[in-house]
């Protein structure tokens, strides 16, 4: 049967006389392919040198030599020390005492060097004062091994000796005929430091001192001078305070030098009933806001009045002014807490406006706050925004002759560096001492090469009292010399900067003490051997107190929760968006600190200034990239924000509102990744182009907010490390709150987010929580009941040995480890985060692979919002959802983070399932279950199937999609000779196609058996520890033997608030979660 | 099996050449010196008794003297009647300078003071214990006039020499021997055949025709089939043989730097492992001891015996005296002190564990009381150190399953040995019973 069809091949045939058609007719292509070009032409092919038989010879000769090549064993040399020093033994680690100091973070830790290579960052726990490494200060040491570090002095772009740079600075400075000398520092609160300096002052004449902090505490130091006399800031020791009320304030993060997250955990922790109640009002969500029992969002300029309106509830000094109603109910209520707490309650605010300081200073004064301590003065902010607006204004003028810079940046965080710059070709001469080709070091005349903290001698008076000691963990590796040294050379001052350290220290700190004592321990404290006993008795005299009035600050039925934040009301909304035609907000810069009103004055002033903005911009510092000093830092690029959960970017962080408004919008594409708008940011005229742009639930409405530490360009950096937008040109006049305008742009950024899914949907068998009312009336089952399966039609408590798929084994012969975690200490810093960095040498990825959620961490804290008001109603939604058509849509709905959602933070590694899932489906049996607990990773055995990662109720488990050691994608550490000094000996470095997971530290448990074999004794309590229990500074995680009876662990393990993660699994896990109690009367 | 992988230009190749003769005609020299020297010592009017005074010297002097050569003090050959002729000085001023040196340099005697300057001002260790007759024991034996040096190079060739000739002159005898016996049979073949012919008897040579053999084994199909099975199995159990030691390096034993003899430190001298190798007692490695450890002993031993210099020319082709000069080299010393050029000695590290696997030197060494013999083998037997044992997983597993641990006076065992022993029933718990064969104990 013979068909008419016709078929048509090309539109072309359409076209009858189309010669394609004819051509395609007679040839497959329409044009020639031009073979004969090539092929014919014989000079070209000739005039090659490698004919195609010298090609195969080549590769049979390559083949067969790599081939011969691998089957020789490589020969491996030794090299022993000619003369040993007695304190190192190879492969066994020694610790040093030291301080981290750059200016913006600074703690007393301990350092583990092997084989003379500083390795790791640990806690100082005999510090009584900034003893906590974060995050930064955790990374820090791989700082250290930066490649790009400058190695020599250079004068330009060359390299100098210091011969010659001391002998042309010198003449240099000698030459300057009376002209201002510059110094501007960091923040150094050193008495060695500030001595030199005093000499250095003397012997040039003309000499001025500038502290400058790139992050600015200037109100707060303002205030605090104009009250109390000496420049600084207040302490507070919030393990006293029963009832904190934060306004702006991040003391959990960065606020006033951080540090104050350990003393606050203490009392988050339920014991006896009773914890601290903590609330916030703030406009960006931040680590406290997380952490706060109720957290209120208002703009920065609600924020002032807030303040005023608190003091004047406080004190009954009425004030003018007005808050939406809501608002002032949250605040009143705030008020009537802490009156009642009394001298339990402390208030703290992060506005950077003298008033608003002077404001909480009187507050604090008036409730008599035990947690506010205001005769220990914090020195580790000391710029003045006033001093380096002058500095600014006088290079400009060319009055500067010399300047001199030390561990500062201000090319690049200034927000008029270009001012900065015209003022710098104005000096004579001007020296940065930077370990870095920076932003700001590459634009003088000398880099002064630095040695790292590692690498230095320093002291340094953190609190007026407290010292911490910096001594060198290693000799330097490049030709630097410290800042000190070279004062002590340009002021001829004789001996080593250790021995002047050691002088000054034993004529005005020691009184007496042994240096090589304070150098041991890292740290001293003044008169803590002559009033160590009073002080003993007064600290417990204090417990009791607080224990008498903790009664005050029971709950029950005294809070009343409002709808806040998102419960502003309609009509006040107009109000609310009202635009003035004031601009600038009166941040009290510059204020004269002798100007300073007190008395309620203040307040009164600092009513006056809130004016509402149109749209305010908070400028802040993120967890892990503080003022941008450690950018090259990859451990601290990859480390994903607590809050957002993204890495390796700063964006805009937008409410769900204005987001709307804007048209700005946040997706997941198809690949999982997270993308959002571009927005250009302006303030005062000056633009951020193409900022992307993060919808924030819990942002209030009307303010956005940004990040610093971002978008460095510098030589400093590598490239893929420059990521971001610079925020610091926004920060003007040294003000971090702004009015801002935003516009959208075209385009869609791509973020790095590796927490795709941001609410629990009802999902309480995930986080456990409930609120302290019920905690302390109700029976555990009420709040943390065993799941039921079904065994035979008959409900059956998980734990029952009937319903379970294995059998048991018995563990309870020698070690069995638990890691406990307690979601109400944990605060989300990640400290731990990095700490399992450095210890288990888990890689570095980079951006994109992070966007393909392929980051590697062993250990991530996941970060839940809630989607109705709370948790618990998230829950109700949940068990109230009834037919298919509400579950959809309900369903759908839970989804969706709230506009002012609860937080919660839950820190998941590999939770060693008693009965591992991914240990019945591994092939090769290459993860295997040991007596004590672990779940085992037999990385060469493994062959990369990744069954066990699919089975992973918890997904924690790590594969290695590319060799991410000595390959040159992935530039990071690992790749050069330098980086790789920072891996840990005792842990291998894992190739490309095994599975990597948590070992639950093997490495240090199976140390400290060992040491206990050695020495014949049984193991004590706390002796065990994992890299992220030591570096958790809150007490959240804790590790032991649950064998051992007496052990905190067998304690926690045995408490009421001890939950499983996804226990109806019945994996039986290892790792335990101890309930969240929030301190709410809602139930 | 020794499979050397690796030679250094500066070393000569390493020859394995066993001499028999040595050992004979060493003592027989030795018994010369012997000789020579009771026959000198007579010569010499001496009260002394030199055989005391070598004992008490010592003892008490080797220390910091030599005979012949200034160490942290001076040479001490002649040392009295050097001090007579040269600078007048009697008995009795070398009595005082022994007994108490500081109280003479402090008297202000001249020469005392020199000596004690030329010597950067090192104090000798007083000797009041001595008695008259101890020092001239002890000069005695000083006094002893030293011993040719011709006497150690004469042993150098001759014995070597001696002993090749001697097998040369067996296997050329030995050929000769054969050579002869060939030709005769060859001689008995021609004759007999010359006889044969003689007496007209044939020769059968040729035989009937029959199927090769190779052609029968191919058509009979069965044979081919189970000799290539056969053939495959021995092919597949020498393949499987092969693969498994690709990376186990049992028996390396490479040419190092310095020529270290642990039969001489270990076996000879005595030294225990530990004194050297002392962070395997705390640490995870054994180390190889830094030169400092080395200089402890060798500030003193420039060179070693003439009988043991004669024993490595003859058996190892190894001049121990320079290799100790290598070590002077890479510690920088000239013999009195050092000179701080220094430059390290890159020794080839024989047993190399994988990185993916943990060992603890003192996990085994301090906590199991295992001798370092077990895995290391007779380290005192090894001129050169080779690796005894393949270190293969099998091998680790295998002592794991065998040893038991030592719990006796472990407080840290006392409690989990009790509940464990009897949970398997067993007086003794093995190492693997203790958790020694979980894959996370050795690889994290």
């Amino acid at each position: 049967m013979s068909s008419n069809k016709k078929y048509w091949k090309s539109v072309e045939e359409l076209n009858e006389n189309s010669s394609i058609v004819e051509a395609l007719q007679q040839n497959e292509f329409v044009e020639e392919i031009p073979t004969d070009e090539f092929l014919g032409d014989k000079d070209s092919l000739e005039s090659s040198s490698t004919s195609r038989r010298d090609f195969l010879k080549y590769v049979g000769f390559s083949t067969a030599a790599a081939s011969l090549a691998a089957c020789e064993g490589p020969v491996i040399k030794s090299i022993p020390y000619i003369v040993q020093p007695t304190e190192i033994i190879p492969g066994v680690a020694n610790y040093y005492a030291t301080t981290i100091a750059d200016g913006f973070d600074f703690a007393s830790v301990l350092v583990k060097t092997r084989e003379g290579r500083p390795i790791k960052i640990e806690n100082n726990t005999d510090a009584s004062s900034n003893g906590i490494a974060n995050a930064r200060v955790n990374a820090s040491v791989l700082g250290l091994y930066d490649n790009l570090r400058v190695k020599s002095p250079m004068k330009g772009e060359s390299a100098i000796s210091w011969d010659t740079f001391m002998s042309e600075t010198t003449s240099k400075l000698n030459g300057l005929n009376g002209k201002q000398i510059v110094l501007l520092t960091q923040s150094m609160p050193s008495p060695s430091t500030n001595k030199l300096i005093a000499t250095f002052k003397s012997k040039y004449g003309n000499v001025n001192h500038v502290a400058y902090d790139a992050v600015s505490e200037s109100a707060t130091l303002d205030a605090y001078q104009a009250k109390y006399g000496t420049r600084g800031m207040a302490n507070y020791d919030f393990s006293k305070a029963m009832t904190i009320v934060a306004i702006g304030a991040d003391f959990l993060g960065d606020w006033q030098g951080g540090g104050f997250e350990s003393a606050y955990a203490k009392k988050r922790i339920p014991a006896n009933g009773k914890m601290s109640r903590h609330i916030q009002f703030e406009s960006n969500m931040s680590l406290s806001g997380a952490n706060a029992d109720k957290r209120v969002p208002l703009t920065p300029s609600q924020q002032k009045l807030a303040l005023a309106k608190l003091y004047s509830y406080v004190t009954g000094v009425a004030l003018p002014g007005s808050l939406p109603e809501a608002l002032d109910k949250a605040v009143k209520d705030a008020a009537k807490e802490l009156s009642q707490a009394g001298s339990n309650g402390v208030v703290v605010s992060g506005i950077q406006d003298v008033n608003a300081q002077t404001t909480v200073l009187e507050i604090n004064e008036h409730l008599r706050s035990q947690a506010f301590d205001p005769k220990t003065t914090i020195k580790t902010r000391l710029g003045s925004n006033k001093a380096v607006t002058q500095l600014v204004a006088d290079m400009k003028a060319g009055k500067v002759g010399a300047i001199i810079m030390n561990g500062v940046n201000p090319m690049y965080t200034l927000p008029n560096a270009s001012d900065f710059k015209e003022g710098l070709a104005k000096t004579d001469l001007s020296v940065a001492f930077s370990m870095k080709q920076g932003e700001t070091s590459s634009n003088c005349q000398y880099i002064a090469a630095t040695p790292h903290n590692l690498e230095s001698w320093g002291d340094f008076e953190f609190k007026s009292g407290h010292y911490s000691m910096m001594q060198p963990t290693i000799r330097p590796l490049f030709d630097t010399k410290q800042f000190q040294e070279v004062l002590m050379s340009w002021t001829e001052t004789s001996g080593s900067y250790r021995d002047y350290l050691k002088s000054v220290w034993t004529e005005s700190v020691l009184n007496g003490s042994s240096f090589n004592k304070a150098v041991q321990d890292g740290v001293f404290v003044t008169g803590t051997s002559v009033s160590g006993s009073n002080g003993s008795t007064t600290t417990t005299s204090t417990t009791t107190e607080l224990e008498d009035k903790k009664d005050r600050t029971f709950l029950g039925g005294v809070i009343h929760d409002v709808a806040v934040g998102v419960g502003i009301k309609e009509e006040d909304k107009d109000g609310y968006k009202t635009t003035t035609s004031t601009t600038t907000v009166n941040n009290g810069n510059n204020v004269d600190t002798a100007s300073v009103l007190t008395g309620g004055t203040a307040a009164r002033a600092l009513a006056a200034s809130a004016k509402d903005g149109n749209l305010e911009l908070s400028l802040y510092t993120k967890v892990g990239m503080g003022d941008g000093q450690q950018a090259n830092n990859p451990w601290l690029q990859e480390f994903p924000d607590p809050i957002t959960r993204t890495s390796w970017d700063n964006y805009i962080t937008v409410s769900q509102a204005d987001a709307k408004a804007y048209g700005l919008i946040n997706e997941n594409v198809a690949n999982g990744g997270l993308n959002g708008s571009y927005v250009d940011v302006t303030v005062n005229g000056v633009t951020v182009p193409k900022v992307p742009v993060l919808i924030q639930p819990g942002q209030a409405k009307g303010s956005v907010g940004m990040a610093f530490g971002f978008g460095r360009t510098s030589k400093a950096l590598k490239d893929e490390m420059k990521t971001g937008v610079n925020a610091y040109p926004l920060y003007q006049g040294f003000n971090s709150v702004q009015e801002v305008t935003i516009s959208k742009v075209a385009g869609e950024h791509e973020f790095a987010c590796v927490q795709l899914h941001n609410t629990l949907m009802g999902r309480g068998d995930i986080i456990k929580e409930t609120t302290l009312e019920i905690f302390n009336t109700k029976d555990k089952k009420h709040w943390n009941s065993v799941p039921q399966v079904s065994l035979n039609h008959i409900e059956t408590p998980v734990t029952s040995p009937d319903v379970d798929l294995w059998d048991e084994f018995d563990r309870s012969i020698g070690h069995h480890f638990n890691l406990s975690i307690d979601l109400n200490a944990c605060t989300g810093c990640g400290a731990c985060v990095i700490a399992c960095h450095a210890e288990n040498n888990v890689p570095v990825v980079g951006k994109s692979e992070m966007r393909r959620s392929r980051d590697m961490h062993w250990l991530r804290i996941d970060r839940y919002y809630s989607s109705e008001d709370s948790f618990k109603d998230d829950l109700d939604k949940k068990n109230n959802i009834s037919g298919l058509g509400s579950s959809l849509s309900e369903f759908a709905e839970l989804e969706n983070p709230a506009e002012s959602p609860q937080v919660v933070f839950q820190p998941v590694m590999c939770q060693h399932c008693n009965h591992a899932p991914c240990e019945t489906v591994c092939p090769v049996a290459a993860t295997a279950h040991g007596r004590q607990g672990q779940n085992h990773m037999a990385y060469n055995r493994c062959v990369g199937t990744r069954y066990c990662a699919n089975n992973c109720p918890y997904k924690v488990r790590r594969f290695n999609w590319f060799l991410y050691n000595k390959n040159d994608e992935f530039d990071y550490y690992m790749n050069d000779d330098l980086g790789r000094m920072v891996l840990n000996p005792d842990v291998v470095v894992r190739s490309r196609g095994v599975m990597e997971k948590c070992s639950m530290c093997i490495q240090k448990t199976q140390k400290t058996i060992l040491d206990a074999k050695r020495d014949g004794r049984l193991v004590k309590d706390g002796e065990f520890q994992t890299a992220c229990s030591a570096a958790c500074g809150n007490g959240a995680m804790v590790f032991g033997d649950i064998n051992d009876k007496e052990s905190e662990i067998t304690a926690l393990k045995d408490g009421d608030r001890m939950y499983h993660l996804l226990e109806y699994v019945g994996t039986k896990p290892n790792v335990i979660y101890q309930t969240k109690v929030r301190n709410t009367s809602k139930a | 099996m020794k499979k050397p992988y690796q030679s250094l230009e500066d070393n000569p190749t390493y020859n394995m050449k066993q001499v028999i003769y040595c050992s004979l005609t060493s003592k027989i020299f030795s018994l010369c010196l012997v000789l020579l020297l009771s026959f000198s010592t007579s010569l010499i009017a001496q009260e002394g008794d030199p055989v005391n005074g070598k004992s008490l010297f010592n003892s008490n002097c080797a220390a910091c003297h030599k005979l012949d050569k200034p160490m942290t003090g001076p040479a001490l050959r002649n040392v009295e009647a050097r001090l007579a002729d040269e600078q007048g000085l009697d008995r009795a001023w070398l009595n005082a300078w022994i007994r108490n040196s500081s109280s003479l340099i402090k008297s202000g005697d001249a020469y005392a003071v020199k000596i004690y300057n030329e010597y950067n001002q090192t104090a000798m260790t007083a000797f009041p214990q001595l008695s008259d007759q101890d020092i001239s024991d002890m000069l005695a034996y000083t006094a002893a006039p030293a011993p040719e040096p011709v006497v150690v190079s004469a042993t150098e060739g001759g014995p070597v020499q001696e002993g090749g000739v001697s097998n040369d002159l067996i296997l050329g005898a030995l050929a000769l021997l054969f050579a002869l016996l060939a030709m005769a049979l060859v001689l008995v073949n021609r004759t007999l055949n010359r006889f044969a012919e003689a007496k007209d008897i044939k020769v059968v040579t040729e035989q009937e025709k029959r199927t090769p053999l190779w052609k029968a084994f191919v058509q009979n199909q069965f044979l081919v089939l189970v000799t290539a099975i056969i053939f495959l199995l021995a092919s597949g159990y020498f393949v499987y043989g092969y693969f498994m030691q690709v990376g186990v390096d049992q028996g390396y034993e490479p040419v190092q730097p310095i020529h270290y003899s642990h039969r001489i430190h270990a076996g000879d001298n005595g030294i225990d492992c530990k004194y050297c190798h002392s962070s395997a007692r705390v640490s995870k490695t054994s180390g190889i001891p830094s030169l400092n450890v080395c200089m402890n002993c060798h500030k003193s031993i420039s060179e070693v015996a003439p009988e043991t210099l004669a024993e490595g020319m003859d058996e190892y082709s190894v001049d121990y005296n320079g290799e100790i000069q290598k070590l002077y080299d890479a510690v920088g010393w000239d013999g009195t002190g050092y000179t701080g050029e220094s430059k390290p000695v890159k020794w080839i590290r024989i047993h190399n564990l994988p990185d993916f696997a943990y060992f603890n030197h003192s996990q085994h060494v301090e906590v199991g009381g295992i001798e370092c013999q077990t895995c290391h083998g007779p380290v005192e037997e090894m001129e050169i150190m080779y690796q005894h044992s393949p270190l293969t997983m099998g091998w680790c597993i295998n002592c794991h399953r065998e040893t038991n641990v030592k719990v006796k006076d472990n407080d840290y065992y006392t409690k989990i040995h009790e509940e464990l022993s009897k949970k398997y029933g067993v007086d003794q718990l093995t190492v693997a019973q203790m958790g020694g064969l979980e894959c996370g104990k050795c690889h994290y």
